[in-house]
């Protein structure tokens, strides 16, 4: 299809969304990335059962703790979909760079800025 | 094991608003195992206080540790070359830990970073009960091996109240009648008779009613 996705966009390759833990999500967020989404298999279609809901209640912890101290809850997303629907891809990158567009970059890498 | 649960950032933030150099102390038993309190949810709130003052343009320093305990004397004494940087601790252990630490570093801010809330087991992940209120004197042969103590709201020795309808407890629906299991259990066990027997006043002084309280054993003293 060769199908052009937003380039702002750093994929991190896992062997399943279950790999994610909480404190991955935001040591992105300390790191100074604007925002972060979740790609995983349609639930219900996980290889290991679970994986990708275990990462959806880790995507909302993620938002609840961002919420709670002034980053953004929103700036962490969780998508399913499954590897053939590639435009469904793409139409995911954009939604979530545009709402990170929308939202401005994470005030932590200003903070950083401003402290350095 | 000790049952704990997350204390909200926010009072934490409140807590430890004004230091500069905090180390968040965990704890690798109970908590861990209950989530609340061990090295992932030392690195989460590190994590998050770390952003959280950051974003505020605080600067702060965060140390990291978690202990192998925090209950006994010589886990708590592996930091104590180190304790003179911090200006507070947040502990993820439970109430004992905090307080073991509170009397062992006694001139240090420490501060508690999880609600310690009883003892009990993991139903399943994410769902831990009560099973045990430590009174002090333990009647499970009685009762087939589930305690009316920690189990029944009215602490009942003698066989159900009249709220227990179709096997849950008056208080709640979710809740099961821990009567209703013990008569189960010694039917099952074929020892029905034992319910008949009537239990006697059960002495309370050795729960906490009767103070706090302290285990002396001379033949392990040293």
């Amino acid at each position: 299809m060769r199908l052009q996705y937003p380039s702002n966009i750093n994929i991190i390759k896992l062997p399943c969304t279950g790999k994610i833990d909480l404190i991955h999500l935001l040591r992105s967020f300390e790191k100074g990335a604007d925002g972060v989404y979740v790609v995983g298999c349609l639930e219900g279609a996980c290889q290991f059962t679970s994986g990708n809901i275990r990462a959806r209640k880790r995507v909302e912890q993620a938002q609840e703790i961002l919420e709670k101290i002034g980053i953004g809850g929103e700036r962490v997303r969780m998508f399913n979909l499954s590897s053939s629907e590639a435009p469904h891809f793409v139409q995911v990158a954009v939604e979530m760079t545009e709402k990170i567009r929308d939202m401005g970059p994470n005030p932590i890498k200003t903070a950083m800025q401003k402290a350095a | 094991m000790i049952v704990a649960d997350k204390k909200p950032i926010e009072e934490i933030i409140e807590m430890v608003k004004g230091y500069r150099k905090i180390l968040i102390l965990g704890c690798n038993e109970c908590v861990t195992v209950c989530e609340a309190g061990g090295k992932k949810e030392v690195a989460v709130l590190a994590s998050a206080l770390r952003m959280y003052f950051m974003n505020e343009g605080t600067k702060i320093e965060m140390d990291e540790i978690t202990l192998e305990r925090q209950c006994d004397h010589e886990y708590l004494e592996e930091i104590r070359n180190s304790m003179d940087q911090y200006d507070a601790v947040v502990s993820l252990a439970c109430g004992v830990g905090v307080q073991f630490m509170a009397e062992k570093y006694f001139g240090s801010p420490i501060y508690p970073g999880v609600n310690t809330c009883f003892m009990g087991v993991t139903e399943e992940r994410g769902v831990w009960s009560e099973r045990c209120q430590g009174c002090g004197q333990c009647i499970l042969d009685r009762t087939a091996g589930i305690c009316p103590i920690s189990r029944c709201a009215k602490r009942l020795l003698n066989g159900p109240c009249g709220g227990s309808t179709k096997g849950k407890c008056e208080i709640s629906k979710d809740l099961d009648c821990a009567w209703q299991i013990i008569i189960d259990r010694l039917k099952e066990l074929d020892r029905l008779d034992d319910y008949e027997e009537i239990a006697p006043i059960k002495d309370w002084s050795t729960e906490r009613a009767g103070g706090p309280r302290k285990v002396v054993r001379e033949d392990v003293r040293q």
